[in-house]
């Protein structure tokens, strides 16, 4: 298994979303594909078209919500899905890329829309082999 | 949760001293069985509000609270300004004035038998719901500050309702605090063109059956009887709700630090009331409530006009519309002295009671009717605050079942297309939603819905009126 990957655990009102990855960058990218699995089946999501988001936060907490939660404006604002991620992160400044295409509901199904991440259990960490993952809940 | 590490006041009533941090009891309303059931986090989570500054009398938790973020879902706190009070974006949540609205529509079971697919497919097709929906009006930036200011008044005055509507709205449907200077481009970006839309995930629109009544007297002042056919929407602020606290939680997760307020965690996020973060939330936050209003409110002119195309002898009357997720300033009693507070219900009803000043001529007698939300198998209540319910809650009481399970357990344990098969067996028809979305909103996912409403009605919170049961249910 490679050490990128994400995965959802349970919450009983809405859904928590995990990330990981050998860098910082690459837990957020996971994390994001995760918050679309809640929406969607990955699967069904074509990458169309790219969109950029940067966003800038004071920890990598605070910048980890706030990564999610451009992502679900770009999503609710553009109509779309994204089912491909490229982020970098340099002092506290994330600047990153997105790939989807609009939302066709019998193409996509989606099963729910996402309100926002929260900063409820919200985590970021590396483990002592400099692996990351970011976690949080996402209210839906 | 363990019975035995909280106090028993009455049959009800759970107290858990304050300990450590907190300035105030915690107050759980539930029965024994409910209790048992509660996960712990909603001690710890109502222990966290309670040790936040300025917060008056107890942190509540309804029989209906689960764990949340923040504050549990079904936590009710007030705050006092002169104390330091805060108020907390956490604790109002994302979805501001998630709500339900209920219409009682002059039809009865026998007029819907013979068109019901019919009404569920035009519910459904003319309804917009789920994701990447757009309502049918698209707001200008000058028209999206208006609607933010006039909430359903506004709505109604743009022909999408009834003057008599504003009547039966919580504040006659109009926040006067708002402020749109306080909301940010991107929320109303994000409204633009989401007024009128139902959303999705536990958001319905239902048309419901009274199959029950407690309290005659006051169902006939609410105008219901058994066989009565009832339209429910339950739905919120949409996108500018969210971004509104999704913009403001990390400025309170900021301000808080450089104010010294320790903060449980971080999605308790907040500010004093007294203070320009504090101001300008609130300003912003009343903006959301106008929104959701707005929103029924246009819903609303959806339902009546698709009525009106398929049943003309129906007439849709307004009975009454709650908001769940809500920070609002109410005069209450404290130690026998009359305080403004900030009282935050986040996945809370407001449940006045008779004679409050807030309420119109006619439910001033009655007491304000509260409307709580089954799942879509399950029943809906109707009740109806209590002068008691001020005290114990500061008129606040349960809001739904409240989940009981996870989504991703929900959707191991029920495929959709078996749910729905199930429910039309008992007459209910789903329209809507995908079936992943129907597994995850399965009946067996929450709490009981009538235990819940048994609690709140024996713990005195509000009173039992009548009972109803889905007939259509249309999901996001």
């Amino acid at each position: 298994m490679s050490n990128a990957y994400w995965e959802h655990y349970q919450h009983p009102a809405d859904m928590g979303i995990r990330g990981f990855g050998p860098s910082l960058a690459e837990a957020f990218e996971q994390a994001a594909l995760a918050l679309t699995a809640v929406i969607t089946d990955l699967q069904t999501i074509e990458p169309k078209e790219k969109v950029e988001i940067n966003c800038q936060e004071q920890d990598n907490e605070l910048l980890f919500v706030g990564w999610l939660n451009a992502l679900l404006y770009e999503m609710a604002t553009r109509r779309m899905l994204f089912g491909r991620f490229k982020v970098k992160v340099e002092n506290g400044q994330l600047i990153a890329s997105a790939w989807g295409e609009p939302i066709n509901v019998n193409k996509h199904e989606p099963v729910v829309e996402v309100k926002a991440a929260t900063y409820g259990d919200l985590k970021v960490k590396q483990d002592k082999n400099g692996n990351w993952m970011a976690q949080c809940i996402v209210d839906v | 949760m363990c019975a035995e590490n909280l106090k028993r006041r009455s049959e009800f009533e759970w107290y858990i001293e304050p300990t450590g941090k907190m300035h105030v009891p915690v107050i759980i309303y539930a029965d024994k069985q409910l209790i048992d059931a509660m996960d712990d986090q909603v001690y710890r989570q109502a222990a966290n509000v309670a040790s936040l500054p300025g917060i008056v009398k107890a942190s509540y938790a309804m029989p209906d609270a689960h764990w949340g973020y923040g504050f549990p879902i079904g936590g009710v706190a007030g705050f006092d300004p002169e104390m330091g009070g805060v108020i907390s974006a956490g604790g109002v949540g994302f979805d501001i004035a998630c709500g339900v609205r209920a219409l009682c529509t002059g039809l009865t079971i026998s007029d819907i038998v013979p068109r019901k697919a019919e009404l569920a497919d035009a519910l459904a097709r003319r309804i917009p719901a789920g994701l990447g929906s757009r309502g049918k009006l698209k707001l200008s930036l000058s028209e999206m500050d208006d609607m933010l200011v006039g909430g359903a008044e506004w709505a109604v005055e743009r022909g999408y309702g009834n003057r008599s509507d504003l009547e039966r709205i919580e504040e006659r449907g109009k926040m006067k605090e708002a402020q749109p200077s306080f909301v940010s481009d991107h929320a109303k970006k994000r409204q633009e063109d989401e007024v009128g839309t139902l959303g999705s995930g536990n958001h319905y629109l239902e048309l419901q059956k009274v199959v029950e009544l407690y309290d005659e007297l006051c169902a006939k002042s609410f105008k219901l009887a058994v066989d009565d056919i009832v339209v429910s929407i339950h739905c919120g602020s949409r996108g500018l709700g969210h971004q509104v606290a999704t913009d403001y939680l990390p400025k309170m997760v900021k301000a808080a630090q450089s104010m010294g307020i320790e903060l449980p965690e971080k999605e308790l996020a907040c500010a004093p009331i007294k203070s320009d973060i504090g101001r300008q939330y609130i300003g912003a936050m009343n903006c959301g409530i106008n929104c959701a209003v707005a929103n029924r409110q246009v819903l609303t002119y959806l339902v009546r006009q698709i009525f009106s195309d398929l049943l003309p002898k129906a007439n849709l009357v307004l009975l009454y519309d709650v908001s769940h997720n809500t920070c609002k300033v109410e005069q209450h009693s404290v130690q026998g002295q009359t305080k403004k507070l900030y009282i935050h219900r986040k996945g809370a009803t407001r449940a006045f009671g008779p004679g409050h000043p807030s309420l119109p001529s006619d439910l001033k007698v009655t007491g304000q009717p509260v409307l709580i939300g089954g799942t879509m198998g399950t029943a809906s209540y109707i009740l109806v605050g209590t002068e008691k319910g001020m005290d114990l809650s500061f008129g606040s009481c349960c809001h739904g079942a409240g989940r009981a399970m996870s989504r991703k357990q929900a959707s191991r344990q029920w495929h959709g297309k078996d749910v729905i098969r199930s429910l039309a067996e008992r007459g209910i028809i789903i329209r809507g939603a995908s079936t992943r979305g129907v597994a995850e909103e399965a009946p067996g996912a929450y709490k009981d819905v009538s235990a819940v409403v048994e609690a709140t009605e024996k713990a005195g919170l509000a009173k039992k009126v009548a009972k109803l049961e889905p007939l259509i249910c249309v999901k996001g």
